[in-house]
């Protein structure tokens, strides 16, 4: 059992073929298990779909019944000694199989819009790309410096903190009323809510990673001549950065948590008005496209980021065994 | 300690001895230290007085080392000298001005390196030079130099995470001269290395104390370490740090490693450790040399007995 012992090392890297290995299970499991649910017939699904109504008036072929009552029915039918209904077990309209989803990427891109005035999938991504961006951008342009300058002066730490701290538990969301009464109905309000929703946070996440720069490097650079000005650029600053880009990655994320509830605000907008179209129609293969199209940008955003921060940060590769 | 042979007195000095002592007492003085004291407040509000009373004189070019029980104040000592810390009260003066805060005139070197992982070698080294107002070209002109100098040229261009422990060292003393300060400040610079590095790297302090104009002022806790660099040794003692002798090493310069076994070097050292680990302060009940252990190996143990 030495390979299972391998396995579970603390804070060991695994080796290369078992880091890529699991690395793969990580999405295989999860889309083995929507496999099972949707295509062994006695796992779950909890409905029937009629493919003969039988004697039962009300049945129409196609039709979704829960199974206790396609049972109910087939054994009144059966009493009766008339057609039985016939069914093969289905799960919810809400799940649908990943086939069907894997067929809605592709189509969701190619179904023009139902109305003329509505948007396609592309145009509803891009919006809500430049929502995402122009909130996260915005926060960061004030929120970096106010961090840095909190975590490095005991001034700024008392003057902005104690307001930022009671402010970051109002719910972001609750300001989507007051921002379309002065923002109007367009993007700008969206926008607005995502900056609320970031900024705060990030401003206390970025002071305390801030704080936790090695003071003895502060220290070092004093005793060779560097005051206030110089320490906070030439030492603060550089010090914190590859944290301090670690930080927003993990704030970005948290920004795309906040587009949902600000794209329903004002007039609905971008992918989420997307996907509650295509709800509304019942098209629930195509929500999940969408869902899982934001879930890919996502990632892909912060593997590229990942990637970009090894890049600026040389100094920062730990020499690897 | 007993040794096997007699040794002369650590405060006998041949005439050579005698005479650079003489001379260096003539020389101006780079460092005072007067009537110094520090207290910390703990978080309990009760107070530590971790330095009392330390006077001190360090004449210029002298090589000083401080030597004494862990906590007996050398670091905060070091610390004050450097402008981290504020004493309690008392005075530093520094080339006839008092100190106030930290400075280019002093340099220091910590244990724990403190470079700046986002600089290379070069630039590390580079930093106080562009502080204090050199054009980039002559401060990597400068910088290259004392690379050079601590034998580092192949790795101008290395981060400090590509460096080893020894090498790093070399790096903080090379940036902390290339500013060119009064005195240089060296906290257990060597306390991380292992010994043969320690010895490599307290040959080039020597060698670059020897051919630059410079003060050292340098921690340890090896009392071979102290004899075989210093001129005169500061030993504190502790709870609270106070001055407990400044002992003038009687081995003549410059110093070579075959001195290490040398009648005046090993009745310094005798000297030393009667300071450090007075006989007299053993606790009672407790034999400080041993543990009070009983045997905790098992009768069908493989090895039974180590001897
Ligand atoms: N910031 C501080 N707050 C409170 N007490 C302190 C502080 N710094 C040091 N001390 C106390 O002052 C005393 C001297 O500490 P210092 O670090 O100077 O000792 P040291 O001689 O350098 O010890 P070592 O050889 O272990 O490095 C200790 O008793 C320590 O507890
Ligand atoms: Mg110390």
């Amino acid at each position: 059992m030495s390979s299972f012992k391998q396995l579970f090392a603390v804070r060991k890297e695994l080796r290369p073929r078992s880091r890529v290995m699991i690395t793969v299970m990580s999405f295989a499991l999860p889309l083995l298990l929507w496999c099972l649910v949707s295509y062994v017939p006695w796992l779950w699904h909890p409905k029937v779909e009629i493919t003969e109504p039988g004697a039962v008036s009300y049945f129409k072929e196609g039709m979704l019944v829960d199974r206790e009552l396609f049972d109910e029915e087939s054994l009144k039918a059966k009493e009766a000694s008339k057609t039985l209904p016939q069914g093969d077990p289905a799960n919810p309209i809400y799940l649908p199989a990943p086939h069907e989803v894997a067929e809605a990427f592709y189509t969701a891109f190619t179904t023009p819009p139902k109305r003329r005035t509505e948007k396609w999938l592309h145009e509803s991504l891009w919006d809500s790309i430049q929502v995402i961006f122009w909130g996260f951008f915005l926060s960061s342009l004030i929120g970096v410096p106010l961090g840095i300058l909190a975590g490095t002066y005991d001034f700024f730490s008392r003057l902005f903190e104690p307001f930022i701290e009671f402010f970051r538990y109002l719910p972001a969301p609750a300001f989507g009323a007051l921002a379309v009464a002065i923002l109007g109905i367009h993007h700008a309000p969206k926008i607005a809510i995502i900056f609320i929703g970031t900024f705060f946070q990030q401003v206390l996440v970025i002071s305390n990673t801030t704080r936790k720069l090695d003071p003895s490097l502060l220290e070092a650079a004093q005793t060779l001549g560097a005051k206030n000005k110089a320490l906070l650029f030439r030492v603060v600053v550089p010090g914190v950065l590859p944290d301090l880009y670690r930080d927003m990655r993990i704030l970005l994320g948290w920004a795309w948590t906040y587009l949902i509830v600000a794209e329903l605000i004002g007039t609905s907008s971008g992918i989420t008005w997307f996907i509650t179209q295509q709800a509304r129609y019942k098209n629930f293969d195509n929500v999940f496209a969408a869902i899982m199209i934001i879930g890919i940008i996502g990632l892909a955003t912060d593997l590229i980021l990942a990637q970009m921060g090894k890049r600026l940060f040389p100094w920062q590769r730990k020499a690897k065994a | 300690m007993e040794h096997l042979v007699d040794l002369p007195s650590y405060l006998d000095q041949d005439e050579d001895v005698k005479d650079r002592f003489a001379r260096i007492k003539q020389r101006p003085i780079a460092l005072e230290i007067k009537n110094l004291y520090k207290q910390f407040e703990t978080p309990t509000g009760a107070k530590v007085t971790a330095l009392k009373d330390i006077n001190f004189t360090v004449h210029k070019r002298e090589f000083v080392c401080v030597i004494g029980p862990s906590g007996c104040g050398k670091s905060t000592l070091i610390r004050i000298l450097a402008g981290l810390e504020t004493p309690t009260s008392g005075e530093i003066i520094l080339d006839g001005k008092p100190v106030q805060g930290p400075g280019p005139d002093r340099g220091m070197v910590f244990q724990g390196y403190t470079l700046f992982p986002w600089l290379t070698v070069k630039r590390n080294v580079m930093f106080g030079l562009e502080q204090s107002g050199h054009s980039k070209v002559l401060a990597e002109e400068d910088a290259r130099q004392w690379i050079d100098l601590v034998g580092l040229g192949k790795f101008e261009d290395s981060y400090p995470h590509e460096l080893s422990g020894g090498m790093k060292q070399r790096v903080a003393i090379a940036r902390a001269l290339a500013n060119q300060p009064r005195i240089l400040l060296m906290d257990e610079p060597y306390g991380a290395l292992d010994a043969q590095t320690r010895a490599k790297m307290q040959q080039y302090l020597m060698e670059i104390w020897q051919n630059i104009d410079i003060t050292i002022f340098f921690i340890t806790h090896d009392l071979d370490e102290a004899i075989y660099l210093a001129d005169r040794i500061l030993v504190l003692k502790a709870h609270p740090g106070e001055v407990n002798e400044i002992i003038e090493v009687p081995v003549p310069q410059p110093r070579s490693p075959e001195q290490l076994l040398s009648a005046e070097f090993l009745a310094t050292k005798k000297r030393l450790e009667e300071l450090i680990h007075p006989p007299s302060e053993e606790e009672e009940g407790v034999n400080s040399d041993h543990l009070n252990m009983v045997r905790m190996v098992g009768v069908d143990n493989e090895v039974e007995s180590v001897f």
